[in-house]
Formats: structure tokens, sequence, C-alpha cells
């Protein structure tokens, strides 16, 4: 009893740790005084001027543009990559996982001045291209971690089953393969869509004057005083997750309902 | 068979964006403004502004994971035993935070944390003397342990919840007490998560320069800081890229330290 109560007590304690500072947000958005340490009453203007700000709406584009567009391009060349990487031989799955790795395991900020480097030797022009480059790249290893899992537990004979009844290469991977692995499909491009967007460090070393990123912004925001907008813009993004996990969670819930009902009929 | 050309797409970009990327750092790290070979961008980790960022980071982030792992260990194990609905709930709440940009939680600190922020005016409500820790190393630590702490959490309770409750049972049959059993039975086999987490939260501290910029008060230099100075301020890459071969070091050995725990190559990361 004193037990659990004790362990009770430990993950508030953690939680308060965890979610203080998003409540300090949050109520910051709502704070009619642009001094961050003073109140100065209950407003909802900086929601309504938000809407105004041209450049947070442009960093805000730039970010989800991004976001989609890397994650999306990483999916494809990840799923691909996977599926060839499961037939592969053991040393040389270890030599891809092994490279796979790099970008998971080392420093933001190696990462991020390698890529600068890179651009800068290939005379690249820094902006919306190179950003989108570099967040690919660190986006693939997501995508394959996720899917490879699945692809272990997959049944080959399922897949010759379906060559041999006549199906060609593509069909056979659309309609048997395909669909067992499309978990890790979704769940690694949710998870390089989310480090997309979060990312600053990468985006900072390969993004050039004249773009931003809501990140990037943010920074360069630190030094001058954070517009208030942009506690607004993070509350609404953080609710909106929140409302999406929610709904995400009572989902499957639902399709076994409908499952149930189908049964009694 | 055509399989095997199926990854050469990603082949082709984990050469280009990968491999040539981190080889132009180490050549860039060798070479002067002329191109010749030189250690001196290395060396330079020694000078007395060089060797006291990267030794202040060696410590602040060995620090910080271990405050990571002494908070972390408990509550992965509160959360591996609590029924299944309550404990995804639980471990989806704590990946939540991670959906509101890093940079301004962080920033949020500064807010609760600064001499008349929101922790000191409760301090000063109950008697309590006022929490003077803005733009000092602890500040620094705690918004590392703070950003850090679900990377601990995280490979630690997925350890943890693979565990075969039959060997937990045994050992406690055969007449081993609670605190044994942990130390016996729980504690070894969870040991991959536990250097899984140490590694991920290890090497983002210590090449963090956000951290120190923000809670630090631009006073106090961390390695990272210096690096990011040297590209994006003075445009010494030679220098910036010598420092950064030294962090690399750190960095492969962690690689290494995981490989070895990690055999099957699938990371237990998230």
């Amino acid at each position: 009893m004193i037990k659990t109560t004790a362990q009770k007590i430990y993950i508030a304690l953690i939680f308060i740790f965890l979610y203080a500072p998003i409540a300090t947000l949050m109520v910051l958005s709502f704070n009619a005084s642009k001094s961050r340490a003073k109140w100065g009453g209950f407003t909802i203007n900086w929601y309504v001027e938000l809407f105004q700000n041209k450049s947070i709406l442009q960093a805000l584009g730039n970010t989800l543009l991004i976001a989609f567009l890397s994650a999306s391009i990483a999916t494809v060349i990840g799923t691909v990559a996977s599926i060839s990487i499961q037939g592969m031989k053991r040393k040389s799955r270890a030599i891809i996982m092994g490279i796979t790795n790099i970008p998971m395991l080392n420093a933001e900020i190696v990462t991020g001045i390698s890529l600068m480097l890179l651009f800068i030797v290939l005379g690249i022009k820094f902006g919306f291209l190179t950003i989108l480059l570099a967040h690919i790249t660190f986006n693939i290893p997501y995508v394959i971690l996720s899917i490879m899992p699945r692809m272990k537990q997959l049944n080959p004979s399922t897949y010759e089953a379906a060559l041999d009844l006549g199906a060609s290469h593509l069909q056979a991977f659309f309609k048997v393969v395909f669909p067992d692995i499309l978990p890790g499909i979704v769940s690694g491009f949710t998870m390089a869509f989310t480090m997309s967007l979060d990312d600053f460090v990468i985006t900072h070393f390969t993004k050039g004057a004249g773009i931003d990123t809501l990140s990037t912004k943010i920074y360069t925001e630190v030094r001058k005083g954070i517009k208030p907008e942009m506690y607004a813009l993070s509350t609404l993004i953080f609710l909106s997750v929140l409302i999406l996990l929610i709904l995400v969670n009572y989902a499957p819930r639902k399709k076994q309902d409908t499952n149930n009902l189908r049964n009694q009929r | 068979m055509n399989r095997k050309l199926l990854s050469a797409p990603y082949l082709l970009w984990a050469a280009a964006f990968i491999i040539i990327p981190l080889f132009m750092v180490v050549y860039y790290g060798l070479t002067d403004k002329s191109g010749a070979f030189t250690l001196e961008n290395i060396t330079a980790i020694a000078t007395a502004q060089h060797g006291k960022a990267l030794w202040l980071s060696v410590l602040l982030s060995l620090a910080s994971t271990v405050i990571c792992l002494l908070l972390a260990y408990p509550l992965a194990m509160i959360l591996s035993r609590m029924n299944m609905s309550q404990n995804s709930f639980l471990v989806l709440l704590f990946i939540l935070p991670m959906w509101m940009n890093f940079l301004l939680r962080t920033l949020a600190w500064l807010t609760l944390l600064e001499k008349t922020g929101v922790i000191n005016n409760i301090l000063n409500f109950f008697g309590a003397p006022t929490l003077n820790i803005i733009n000092t190393p602890a500040a620094i630590i705690l918004g590392m342990v703070y950003n850090f702490l679900p990377f601990m959490v995280l490979p630690i309770y997925n350890v943890l919840t693979k565990i075969d409750q039959n060997v937990v049972n045994a050992a406690r049959d055969l007449g081993a007490d609670g605190f044994r059993t942990f130390l016996k039975i729980t504690l070894p086999l969870s040991i991959p998560g536990v250097i899984s987490g140490i590694t991920m939260v290890f090497v983002p501290a210590l090449t963090t320069f956000v951290i120190s910029t923000i809670l630090g008060g631009n006073k106090i230099l961390l390695i990272g800081n210096v690096i990011e100075m040297e590209f994006l301020q003075t445009g010494n890459w030679h220098l910036g890229s010598g420092l950064s071969i030294v962090l690399m070091v750190f960095i492969l050995f962690n690689m290494i330290l995981s490989a070895i725990f990690d055999k099957d190559g699938e990371g237990t990361a998230l």
C-alpha cells in the first residue's frame, strides 16, 4: 500500500517535471504582457495576431512542407532498401545496417557540419533544397529501422506462393508483402515526419540565409526576445497532436466494435 | 537477382550524404587553408580555451547521464509493472512533450528558473531561500536531464517489459528476496537497455550547443558552442572540423559500446 503510493508520487513528480515547461508556455500564450517574467492579464490577442504574422506562417509552411516531403521520399527509399536488405547475406546486411545506424548514433552537430561541408564543396546553394536533402538523410534510418522487424517476421513462402499462382513480382509484392509491412511503413513515416518537424541542429547548419523553419526562427528570436505568437502557435500544435493521439488511440477499439457487430450478424 | 538492385538508391544516398561528408570532416580537420596536411586543428583541443570547453562538456554530460539513469530506472520499473492499458497511456504521456518544440521547452525553463521566476516565487511564498541556478552549469545539467530523460526511460522500459516473468518467479521460489532478485536477475537482464540509454543520452548531451546557449546565458561555452562558432561565425571550417574529429572519438567509443550490447543491430531505441 505504502509502496504503491510512493510509486504514484514518484510518477507524478516526474510528470510535473516534464510538463511544467509546457504548462508555462501555454500560460504565456495568454499573457497580455510581452515580457516572459510578468503576468499582464488574460488575452487571446496573440492567437489573432499569429494568423496575421506572415513570417511565422511562412516558417510554419516551410517546416510542414519539408517534413512531409522528406518523410515521403525517405519512406520510399527506405522501404525499397528494406526489401533488398532482408534478402542479403548476413555480412552485407550487417554492413548496411551499420551504415544506417551512423546518423542515429552520431551527434547531430557532426552530421550537420559534415553535410554543410559537402554542400559547400559541391557548390549547392544553401536553401530549401539543402535542408530537404539533409532531412531525407537523417530520416531514412528511422524508416528502415521500423520496417526491418516487420520484414523479419514475414513468411517468404507466401510471396513464393503468390508467384506460383501466376502473380508478377510487382503484383506479389503489393498483394502479399506490402500489407504485412504496412504498419512498419506507417510508423516509419510518422517517426520521420516527427523528427523532421522537431529538428533544429541539422537545419541550422544546412539552411543558409533567407529561409527559416520554426526551429531556426525560434532560435534567432531567443536572443532578440520571443514573439508571444510563437507560444500561441506551439500551444496550438501541441493541442492538435494531443487530440490526434487520443483519436488514434480510440480508433482500434472502434474497429473491434464493428467486427463484433459483423460477427453477431 | 533484381532484389539486390533495389538497395542501389539507398546505397548511393548513404555514400553521398553519410559516408563522403564524414570523410570531408576528416579531410578538413587534417588540412590547413592552403590544403597542406597539419595536425594543428586537432592539437588545438589542448589550448586552454578549447580544453576547458571539452572538459566542461564531458563533466556536465556525465553528470546528466548519471542523473537520467537514476531517475529513469525506477520509473521504467514502475511503468513496466503496470497493467497494459495503464502503462501504454503513461508511456504516451512520456513521449508527448517531444511534440512541443524543444527550443521553446528549454526556453520555458528560463521563465521557471529566473530570479523572479515561477519557482522562486513559489519558494519565496513558503519562505524558502531563493534558487539561483540560471546561467550556471547546474541549469545546463537540468536542461540536459529534462531534454534527454525520455531517451533513457524508453530503452530501459522496453528491455524490462521483455524480461520473462518466469525467471523472476523462479528466483523468488528459490528463496531470493525482492532485493536479491533485482540484483541477480532484473538488473543483469536490463543492462542492454541501460547501455542503450546511456549512449542515447551521453552523445547529445556532450555535443549540445543549444541548451548551453539558452540556459547558460552565453557565458558558458561547451565544445558544441565552440564548433558551432567556428563554422557559422568565425568561418574557420578547418579548426571546427579538427575539433569535431576529437568529438567523433568519443562518439565512436559510444558506438562500439552500443554495438557490443546490441548484437541484433536492431537498436532498442524508441
